[in-house]
């Protein structure tokens, strides 16, 4: 909101919000990735957490038991705000930064954190940084330090906002799965809530939204995934992603795949991990005739076990591989399955 | 109506490298190109100028070599091509870049659309949009995969998102990004080359657009980037399991089995 130039004008600035990503009033999981994160650096400064949850909230005493671990949760409850209202929770926002004075403002790097965060940072005269995959703030400077791949996953880069207030960071959902589920630290501590509502100029630039359709988003629930089957251009053809996905299918898991494979057509771009696509950190990632060039990396190499199968034993992806298995690919899979198939007849 | 398409050059392939002193992108000696989504916000631009007529402006801040995309979308028949180039603005963050296309865009003038890509390959921020819009105090749609002007003159706007996409009624003056579901972008064609030779590329600089100098280029850039490192090497346990299909498939459903990935 201003350029806080002098010591002083900084310590006017403090706690830590998240802003909370609501639909229809339910919270989006990967707010608790950001707000475990955020409770963290509330109190690397002694700070307070603030979770801001802005939407149709049907049952306000449960978002108090979502966010058991927050000291203040920031309630606009608007039967207006069911959808995607760029303009007005930007609007929202701003007033409520001027009022209360975060030193620190995270949101998830959703399409809508994406869309909303910019126009918020501009219109609070705000630092941010897009894409955050790690997090870390100066205990005595309250400064964040905000780390995201650059140059296709190439480096890391760590950028500062040192001279404004708030600062503001989007963090990619997936990387920051430490959500806060242990309680004990928790009891006897309640969330404080306060009720703000939307102003007439906020209320006037509501969009005027005609439908809603949820079945074909950009991404699905890869993230959610424990077990991820992925193919790249190595399989051959699409017709080879029936294969894994008729593993994935009898183990729980779900099928990814590598760019290569998407701009070949053989898959949706919803399906794609890397540094354009999704970032995953799965329990177990299957590697399936993928090369492993850095920006498939960037976008997996999280995930705890990593299986890698290809024909070519040198590609990137067998060196970083926790079992690299030389060999083609469907064929090795097709018979995983037909294994799983009998395991299950012996029951 | 009268629209500006914002491109910008990014470097092709993976050539990029990062200058020392700034820790920002090093563009000398990388061979530069449109950035792919822009050519769908470009396409998106030529489709509207004609079912609605108008004016199609296209405009980049960057480098003059930066020249060469404007020129090509001139051959792909826009009406003008304007480049932004000033010391100044050298080594903005998108905070100090959405300002200085937005003074930009005030200065072109009776602007009633401004189309994007949804984000460049080279920063993937997806900030710069929004950015122009809260810089104009405009509206703004994101991730639009189609848009469609009714016979009222309504544009209607389908946006995507993780869970499925909506679609809006988009107010004009607004901003947009566009993702590639949006359309096939057009080829250039040997006249529309030869037509774009005879056309200028006008340069504006600060002065031009009346851009503050407290507020663009590093100093006036609310971010700065403080290190650079390189991402962690993973730590592996590196089996290798060699042999027929059969006997690796086995190897395979034994180690998730143990590892308590499947049942």
């Amino acid at each position: 909101m201003l350029k806080a130039d002098s010591g002083k004008l900084k310590a006017d600035f403090r706690n830590i919000w998240v802003v909370a990503e609501l639909e229809n009033g339910e919270v989006n999981p990967v707010s608790h990735e950001t707000g475990g994160r955020g409770r963290g650096l509330a109190d690397t400064r002694s700070s307070e957490l603030w979770i801001i949850a802005a939407g149709n909230l049907k049952n306000i005493d449960d978002l108090a038991d979502e966010f058991f671990y927050a000291d203040r949760i920031l309630i606009i409850n608007d039967e207006r705000l069911t959808g995607f209202n760029d303009e007005t929770e930007s609007e929202l926002i701003r007033r409520l930064i001027e009022k209360y004075r975060p030193e620190t403002v995270i949101y998830s790097a959703t399409a809508r954190g994406r869309s909303i965060a910019p126009r918020i940072a501009v219109l609070s005269d705000a630092g941010l940084t897009a894409d955050c995959t790690s997090l870390d703030i100066e205990d005595t400077t309250g400064n964040l330090l905000q780390t995201r791949p650059a140059f296709g996953g190439n480096i890391l880069a760590t950028i500062k906002s040192e001279n404004h207030r708030p600062q503001m960071a989007t963090v990619r959902p997936g990387v920051m799965k430490n959500h806060i589920r242990d309680r004990k630290d928790y009891q006897g501590r309640k969330p404080l809530f306060i009720n703000e509502s939307l102003n007439s100029l906020e209320s006037s630039l509501l969009k005027n939204i005609l439908s809603v359709n949820r079945s074909s988003g950009i991404v699905h629930s890869i993230a959610d995934s424990e077990l991820i089957i992925s193919g790249g251009r190595g399989l051959g053809c699409g017709e080879a992603f029936r294969s894994l996905d008729k593993f994935a299918k009898m183990t729980g898991g779900a099928i990814a795949a590598s760019r290569g494979a998407v701009d070949a057509g053989w898959v949706p771009y919803s399906l794609q991990i890397g540094q354009t696509g999704q970032t995953v950190q799965a329990r177990c990632y299957i590697a399936c005739g993928i090369s492993g060039q850095i920006q498939h990396l960037v976008g997996m190499q999280s995930c705890e076990l990593i299986i890698a199968i290809n024909r070519d034993p040198e590609a990137p992806m067998m060196k970083i591989a926790d079992v690299a298995v030389t060999g083609d690919a469907v064929d090795i899979v097709e018979r995983m399955s037909e294994i799983m198939e009998r395991g299950m007849h012996d029951f | 109506m009268k629209i500006v398409v914002c491109i910008k050059q990014v470097p092709a392939g993976n050539s990029a490298s990062i200058d020392p002193e700034t820790k920002r992108l090093k563009r000398e000696g990388v061979e530069s190109v449109i950035n792919p989504y822009d050519s769908y916000a470009l396409e998106e631009g030529l489709i509207l100028r004609e079912k609605l007529g108008g004016e199609l402006i296209v405009l980049s801040m960057g480098p003059l070599k930066a020249e060469k995309i404007l020129r090509d979308s001139l051959a792909l028949s826009a009406d003008r091509a304007i480049l932004l180039n000033d010391r100044s603005f050298a080594g903005s963050d998108t905070w100090a870049t959405s300002y200085i296309l937005s003074k930009a865009v005030e200065k072109i003038g009776g602007v009633n659309l401004v189309i994007c890509g949804k984000q460049a390959i080279d920063g993937d921020t997806a900030q710069v949009g929004p950015g122009i819009a809260a810089h104009l105090n405009w509206r703004q749609a994101t991730y639009v995969s189609n848009l469609e002007a009714e016979e009222d003159g309504r544009l209607i706007a389908e946006r995507m998102d993780e869970k499925g996409s909506d679609r809006i009624v988009l107010e004009t003056p607004s901003v947009i990004t566009v993702v590639k579901d949006i359309n096939n972008p057009r080829l250039k064609t040997i006249k529309g080359i030869l037509e774009a030779r005879k056309k200028d590329i006008e340069i504006w600089n600060s002065e031009s657009i009346g851009s503050d100098p407290d507020l663009t280029g590093l100093d006036g850039s609310p971010t700065r980037v403080v290190k650079t490192s390189l991402p962690p090497a993973r730590e592996s346990m590196v089996l290798k399991f060699e042999g027929d299909a059969v006997y690796v498939s086995g190897k395979i459903i034994d180690f998730l089995k143990e590892k308590e990935i499947i049942r």
